[in-house]
């Protein structure tokens, strides 16, 4: 069951504590803060409380106080914003080699779908201790992934993938709430992340019901639509082949050189044109109305199987939304 | 000046004409503030009424009060009526309306009959909404986020778009008139130096007004083009993006929120010294500081975007920016404090109102501070806790503001006192209802209550609870005012030129004022906040 | 502030609130001013948008760009300066107190501000014609079809067009609106109500057409004229 502390949620991934500090941090800076000036206040007010016989005192201002309680409190913040900034990188960065979970949010669900093949809907199970990365697109609207007991939050917007990522710390079932509003239903597009103990979550993925992996569903896909025709498995045909593709630096026809990342595939299947490869012609048939989110998933998966883990300096790419004009290297 | 004998039978603004027409045509600055007074408290009491339903839905976990549509066009309308049609007019409308002309010491603003059209632009916006509202209403959140506002939402987003698109336009010109006025019509010797800090403050909304609100209508004009002809420049399905609207939007409605508090920060200003009996202390840096404000407003918009998807540079610039635009604010309200340093204080209910000010802003300004902490602001953007802090700013701070204004310029506007013991209560019913409705949300939404929501689990149900009944204490406290203050229209105690022994040359004119303000052009000599020349009330004699 | 003299020269048009027609002409200048800066943050916003969406969506710019009438939008170009040209010239004849030549130069203005809102018209025709009016009937086909070489999405030529009308659009409807304040102007002028003392209505309406100029000669070359060389 979900617990509550007096103030915040259960505190159930790597960086939840880490929030919760900064919260801290600034409720005691703002108590003493408030203490102060109502302090202050309240003493003036008795103080000098309007009497027969005194007159006020007047006084034009200080340039000492002025300077003095501009830039002290501006010290203060700029290390408030540092400790948020180092933070928010942190939360924003996903560790290398994180499972990745395709999520799929729609008016008024969510769906997601693991890589070994499970598809859940409204439920998330994870193990404790291993990092997940969430990669993510909407259907419809604008939704927002967040679980509190996380402290993670991500909007989920229609057209393109985000990501989001977590640890999970200890074994429990936290909220999953939509956090973006997104129509009728928006208070019902709830659900749970179901965080196990690694054994658990073994027995789990080997008793849930699949059809096998998601990249494994992904070829099947790939050859369901026709892909092999032009893309082959060692050579070129009449499309470059995916091997090795995914992470990897591509070479357009006009020049530029792009990342072939999750939205770039995605925006290859849905409107090839957009980026074709050097030495290639644009003949590519557009899958977009053809390949819904979960297949496109998929798809992406099989794909990225295809490549090495991804070299050196190519990392973890980060998305790119697709139409952006693509930089020559990205960091 | 006339002596204040008895009577509102001498020639005043209110008795100059009789009749409908008289009212409808008028191009008298102060009777068009009148009208707006009237339109803007309608208005607000619609949205209000939103909100108690809103509060009575939420104190139980399921939907049952209403049905989930209703309870998503209910938080959409009470914020979008709130914003556009009460909080951005309100003061700058109202008490700026009637007194900028006065205060510098002018027959009236620049131009007249602008300022007669911005209030018939406010009124055909305030139609063109009722009727939305009375024929289905809009239920996209106050924000109008894309693509659901142009491609899924069923209801009356182009009617609700047009109507803040109107009111935007009477904003505009209000803002225009009030920045010419203070240019071009200022009495010999009223320097900008001598200015008070509530003109100072209305000059730097109306910057903003004037530079933001456009921008705010472009873009609600394409979301309704995009809707009326199917076009797909904010949506995603059709080629569009969805963040460009969410920047063209925070663009204007981050600054917007800065003109709903600067005016309210001018009635601080105008309050504490009076009740002090001494000038604000740092006067030039707490002018300056209104316009650093409404300059540094411009620059922080994406902060509400933190987890919508835009870069991690981006965000790194709007945070700090926004740590740098709560200096100016933290400095006006030291700045407050050490003005009731060595003063002779009374608690008058315009000084009580100043006093929940100072207090709520600062807790209110305070938690800003959390929400620009990146890290922080992940978990609870979107939650309840963003609602309390915007809560705190525009409730505890303009609005207590606003009926601190009202108060404090009472005597002048009517001419008669209201019932200083049922002020008190007023006010001190307010600020009670008002902590018990807001502050349990600020745990609610670290608890990780998510905003807009109709039904919610139920470990959520205490502190809701809590929330609505200081939301009924609240209305208590707004019912009030309403009921007094037109009780001492009839039944009030006659006011003198100046009960309160203020500065400012608007206390130089009879309450109420005659139909042109001054008989003859004042000639300024002396510095603003003159309180070492100024006799206290009591020892008021009629002459100055 | 001037003392007033001794005795009072009130023009007719001195509106009481203001002490003199100096102040109040100062007033009246300023208050088109800021209007105009509105209105550049009004336009600014769509700019904003036309400028993201050109350089993610260069090619459907660009073939829409080439789609609509160079011609034509140089001729409108010449005749809007043309018309700003009668305008100052005109608000030159209000100082000077010549009220037939300031009567012809605001009307030459609106007979060249019809001319650009009829060729505007015949430029809109022809895309109705050739289906780019975004909406049901938009069809990015013949443009696909003229430029086989380069990638056209239909979705991202539609929103080029979608600017392409709101701009000129707006553009056009600010065109109206100065149509309507030069006949209230004229009509003014032609009955001598301006004169060296008081010709403000027609300055800052000058004011109000440069402006509307001003956006068309910004708008111009960013519809008209990207990537004009030859395609390659």
């Amino acid at each position: 069951m979900v617990e509550t502390f007096p103030f915040w949620p259960a505190q159930a991934s790597s960086i939840a504590w880490q929030v919760d500090l900064l919260y801290v941090f600034l409720l005691v800076l703002s108590l003493v803060t408030c203490a102060a000036i109502f302090t202050v206040i309240t003493v003036f007010a008795i103080k000098y409380r309007r009497h027969h016989g005194r007159e006020a005192e007047h006084i034009e201002g200080s340039m000492i106080l002025e300077i003095g309680w501009s830039v002290l409190p501006l010290g203060v913040f700029l290390v408030i914003f540092a400790w948020g900034a180092i933070l928010y990188f942190h939360e924003r960065t996903p560790p290398r080699d994180s499972t990745e979970v395709y999520t799929v949010a729609k008016q008024w669900m969510w769906k997601f779908q693991h890589p070994e093949g499970q598809k859940e809907i409204n439920e998330l199970h994870v193990p404790v201790g291993r990092d997940v990365k969430m990669i993510m697109t909407s259907q419809d609207v604008i939704h927002s992934f967040y679980v509190p007991a996380f402290r993670i939050k991500q909007d989920v917007v229609p057209g393109r993938y985000v990501t989001a990522w977590f640890r999970a710390t200890k074994p429990g079932t936290y909220h999953l709430f939509c956090a973006e509003y997104c129509g009728t239903m928006h208070s019902g597009m709830i659900g749970q992340v179901v965080v196990m103990d690694p054994s658990d979550y073994q027995t789990w993925l080997a008793t849930s019901r699949t059809f096998g992996s998601l990249a494994a569903a992904g070829e099947s896909q790939f050859s369901q639509l026709g892909c092999p025709t032009c893309h082959k498995v060692e050579t070129q045909g009449r499309g470059p082949t995916l091997n090795g593709v995914y992470g990897n630096p591509v070479t357009l026809e006009d020049g530029r050189t792009v990342i072939a990342d999750e939205n770039y595939i995605r925006e290859s299947i849905m409107n090839p044109g957009a980026k074709i490869v050097s030495g290639f012609k644009n003949i590519m048939p557009i899958f977009q109305g053809q390949v819904n989110e979960e297949q496109m998933n998929e798809v992406v998966a099989y794909i990225k199987s295809l490549s090495a883990p991804p070299s050196g300096s190519a990392g973890n790419p980060t998305l790119v939304p697709p139409g952006t004009k693509p930089e020559h290297s990205k960091d | 000046m006339a002596t204040a004998a008895v009577s509102t039978e001498r020639e005043n603004y209110l008795n100059s004409e009789y009749g409908v027409r008289s009212w409808l045509l008028t191009t008298d600055h102060k009777r068009i503030a009148l009208l707006y007074l009237l339109s803007i408290t309608f208005m607000f009491f619609i949205g209000g009424f939103f909100a108690l339903l809103i509060r009575l839905e939420l104190l139980t976990p399921a939907g049952d009060l209403v049905l989930a549509d209703t309870y998503n066009k209910l938080f959409s309308m009470h914020g979008q009526i709130m914003v556009f049609f009460f909080l951005v007019p309100s003061i700058p409308a109202t008490l700026g309306n009637f007194l900028i002309p006065m205060m510098v010491g002018a027959k009236d603003l620049a131009f007249p009959r602008i300022n007669l059209l911005s209030w018939y632009l406010y009124i055909i916006a305030g139609g063109i909404y009722v009727h939305c509202l009375l024929t289905g209403g809009v239920d996209t959140g106050w924000t109008f986020y894309t693509p659901f506002s142009t491609a899924f939402s069923n209801t009356k987003v182009v009617e609700a778009g047009l109507a803040i698109f109107v009111v935007g336009f009477s904003s505009i010109l209000t803002g225009l008139n009030f920045v010419v006025t203070v240019h071009r019509m200022r009495a010999p010797g009223m320097t900008w130096s001598r200015l008070p800090l509530f003109v100072w403050s209305h000059y730097a909304t109306s910057i903003i007004m004037l530079l933001g609100t456009p921008v705010l209508a472009i873009t609600l004009l394409l979301v309704v083009f995009e809707r009326v002809f199917n076009l797909g420049i904010f949506d995603p399905a059709r080629g569009g993006d969805p963040l460009l609207f969410q920047h063209l939007f925070w663009f204007y409605s981050h600054p917007a929120v800065y003109i709903m508090i600067l005016p309210a920060m001018g009635v601080v200003s105008e309050i504490v010294p009076c009740f002090s009996r001494k000038r604000v202390f740092g006067y030039s840096f707490v002018a300056m500081s209104s316009i650093a404000i409404a300059v540094f407003g411009f620059l922080v918009w994406a902060h509400h975007m933190f987890v919508a998807g835009i870069s991690l540079y981006s965000a790194l610039f709007f945070s700090i920016l926004s740590y740098l635009v709560a200096v100016p604010s933290a400095v006006k309200v030291f700045n407050w404090t050490a003005t009731m340093y060595k003063g002779s204080i009374s608690f008058s209910t315009p000084m009580l109102y100043a006093f929940g000010f100072i207090g709520l802003f600062t807790i209110g300004g305070l938690t800003g501070l959390f929400l620009a902490a990146l890290g922080f602001d992940v978990h609870v953007t979107d939650t309840y806790f963003v609602i309390a802090h915007f809560h705190y700013i525009m409730v505890g701070g303009a609005v207590m503001g606003y009926l601190g204004g009202i108060h404090f310029w009472w005597p002048k506007i009517s001419g008669r006192m209201y019932p200083e013991a049922w002020g008190r209560l007023a006010a001190a019913i307010v600020f009670i209802g008002f902590n018990l409705t807001f502050f349990p949300q600020f745990i609610l939404g670290y608890l990780g209550m998510p905003r807009r929501y109709w039904q919610y689990p139920p470990e959520f149900q205490v502190l809701n609870v809590f929330s609505t009944a200081g939301s009924t204490i609240l209305a208590v406290g707004y019912l009030l005012p309403m009921i007094y203050l037109l009780w001492s229209l009839r039944y009030g105690k006659i006011a003198g030129d100046n009960p309160w022994g203020a500065s400012g040359l608007e206390w130089m004119t009879p309450s109420p004022p005659p139909t042109f303000n001054f008989d003859e052009t004042p000639e300024v000599t002396w510095e603003a906040y003159d309180y070492e020349n100024i006799p206290m009330p009591e020892e008021v004699s009629l002459e100055r | 502030m001037s003392d007033s003299p001794i005795v009072l020269e009130h023009s007719t048009e001195l509106r009481h609130h203001f002490a003199d027609m100096d102040q109040q002409r100062d007033a009246a200048s300023l208050g088109m001013w800021l209007f105009l800066g509105t209105e550049v943050m009004f336009f600014g916003g769509m700019f904003c948008a036309y400028l993201i969406y050109r350089l993610w969506y260069y090619n459907e710019f660009a073939a829409g760009s080439r789609s609509i009438s160079l011609l034509l939008g140089t001729i409108n170009t010449v005749v809007l300066i043309c018309s700003s040209l009668t305008v100052a010239l005109g608000v030159r004849a209000a100082q000077m107190g010549k009220r037939k030549l300031l009567v012809i130069l605001l009307l030459l203005t609106m007979l060249f501000g019809l001319a650009f809102l009829g060729i505007k018209g015949i430029e809109w025709y022809q895309k109705y014609e050739e289906h780019h009016i975004p909406g049901s009937t938009f069809s990015a086909e013949n443009l696909i079809q003229e430029y086989p070489g380069i990638h056209i999405d239909p979705q991202h030529e539609q929103i080029y067009f979608s600017l392409y009308f709101a701009l000129t659009g707006l553009h056009a409807l600010h065109m109206v609106i100065g149509l309507g304040i030069f006949t209230v102007l004229t009509f003014y002028a032609w009955k001598g109500k301006y004169s060296p003392e008081y010709y403000t209505p027609v300055e800052i309406g000058g004011l109000y057409w440069h402006f509307v100029d001003i956006v068309w000669i910004y708008l111009f070359p960013l519809l008209y004229l990207i990537d004009r060389k030859p395609i390659h």
